[in-house]
C-alpha cells in the first residue's frame, strides 16, 4: 500500500500520473525529450544510464523496468545491464560510456561531486557537450523518479515477465500516451 | 566555469534550460505547476520546502534563489524562511508544515526511509493526501534541480549579493516559471 490512496490497477509512475494528471504533461515531455532523443547518445544508453542510477538508489520499479528497455534497445545479453550495476568498469561497455556512467555515479552522490577532471576524462573519450549534459540531466532526473515513488512507498506488482512487457511498450511508443 | 559551453549571459538554471530548450519547456512547466498552480500548500510553503530541500543538497543557486522567492511571497512574516534554513522546528510554521519538512528530509538523504510513522504524524497535523505528495514531489524535483545546475558547475552570484537574489526572488514571486 503507498502511503496516499492511488488509482487501482495502475503500476509505478502511471499510479502517481493517474493521482496529478496535470503534472503528466511536463514529465513525460521531459521523459521523452531525454531518453527518445537519438541526437548524440543513443535510446539504449540513455535508459543504461536512467537503471544505473535507479540501481545506485535502490528504487526497485525504476531499475527493472529501465533495465528491461535498456536491454531491448541495446539487443544485449541477457546479463549486460546486470553487469553494468554491478562492476560497470568491467562491464564491456565502451570507455566512453564508462566515463559517462562515472559522471553519472557522481551526480547521484550530489551536483558537487561532479569534478572538471571527471568531465576531462568523458571529452578524452569522445563525448560532447550534449552527451556531457544528457548524462547529468539524466542522471539528475532519476533522482526525481526514484525518490517519487520510494518516497510515497508505491509498491511493485510486478513480475520479470511484466517489466518486460511493459518495457517493450515503452520501446514501441515512448512515455508520451 | 561551466562544464560545458552555456550561454554566456545567462546563469543557473536558465542558463541550463536555453541551452536546450525541448528540455528547458518541460522543466520549467513542471516547476510552474508544482510550485504555483493549485495546491493545499501555499505557494511560500511550496518555495520553502524547495528552498530546504536546496539547502541540504548544499546547492548554493536553487537554496539562495528559493528561500528569496519565499521571502517575497511570506512579506512581512519573511523571517521565517531563514529559520526555517537554520532549525526548521524552532520556526515560527505550524505543526503540520514542520511534519512536512521532516518527510522533505528524509526524500532528500533516502526516499526509501520515508515510514508509515512519519506519514501518520503528518495526517495527525491535518495534512491530506495532496499535501503528502507535493511535499513528496518538490523534494524529490529539487533534487533533480540541484544536481543539474551545480552537476554542470553553471554560474551562480556570491551568496552575500543580496540585491541579486531580492531581484530574483520578486521576479519567481510575481512572473512564476516563464522561459
Amino acid at each position: 500500500m503507498a502511503y496516499i490512496t492511488l488509482p487501482a490497477g495502475k503500476p509505478g509512475m502511471h499510479g502517481l500520473l493517474a493521482f496529478r494528471p496535470e503534472m503528466a504533461p511536463p514529465l513525460c515531455a521531459l521523459t521523452d525529450a531525454l531518453l527518445r532523443s537519438e541526437e548524440g547518445l543513443s535510446r539504449g544508453e540513455r535508459e543504461l544510464i536512467g537503471a544505473f542510477v535507479s540501481s545506485l538508489n535502490d528504487c526497485f520499479i525504476c531499475e527493472n523496468i529501465h533495465g528491461a528497455v535498456a536491454q531491448q534497445h541495446l539487443r544485449a545479453g541477457d546479463d549486460f545491464v546486470e553487469k553494468i550495476k554491478s562492476d560497470y568498469q568491467n562491464s564491456g561497455a565502451s570507455e566512453k560510456m564508462k566515463a559517462l556512467l562515472r559522471l553519472a555515479e557522481s551526480v547521484q552522490q550530489g551536483g558537487q561531486f561532479v569534478t572538471a577532471d571527471q568531465v576531462e576524462a568523458a571529452r578524452l573519450q569522445g563525448a560532447t557537450d550534449l552527451e556531457i549534459h544528457d548524462t547529468v540531466l539524466i542522471a539528475a532526473l532519476f533522482c526525481l523518479f526514484n525518490r517519487y515513488l520510494d518516497g510515497l512507498g508505491v509498491l511493485s506488482g510486478d513480475t520479470p515477465v511484466t517489466f518486460r512487457e511493459r518495457a517493450a511498450d515503452i520501446v514501441s511508443r515512448g512515455y508520451c500516451r | 566555469m561551466p562544464h560545458i559551453a552555456l550561454p554566456e549571459d545567462l546563469i543557473g538554471i536558465r542558463s541550463l534550460v536555453n541551452y536546450r530548450p525541448d528540455t528547458g519547456q518541460p522543466l520549467y512547466a513542471l516547476a510552474q505547476i508544482l510550485l504555483r498552480h493549485d495546491s493545499p500548500l501555499s505557494t511560500g510553503e511550496r518555495e520553502l520546502i524547495a528552498a530546504y530541500v536546496s539547502a541540504l543538497n548544499a546547492c548554493t543557486f536553487c537554496t539562495c534563489s528559493h528561500a528569496a522567492a519565499a521571502r517575497y511571497l511570506f512579506q512581512d512574516e519573511q523571517e521565517a524562511v531563514d529559520n526555517v534554513l537554520r532549525v526548521y522546528q524552532q520556526a515560527p510554521i505550524s505543526e503540520k508544515l514542520k511534519a512536512l519538512l521532516a518527510i522533505a528530509g528524509k526524500v532528500q538523504a533516502d526516499a526509501r526511509t520515508v515510514t508509515a510513522e512519519d506519514v501518520a504524524r503528518v495526517r495527525q497535523q491535518g495534512a491530506t493526501d495532496r499535501d503528502i505528495h507535493d511535499t513528496v514531489l518538490i523534494a524529490a524535483t529539487f533534487c533533480m534541480f540541484n544536481r543539474y545546475v551545480d552537476g554542470l558547475a553553471t554560474g551562480t552570484p556570491s551568496p552575500d549579493d543580496l540585491n541579486a537574489w531580492s531581484v530574483m526572488g520578486e521576479r519567481m514571486g510575481t512572473k512564476g516559471y516563464v522561459i
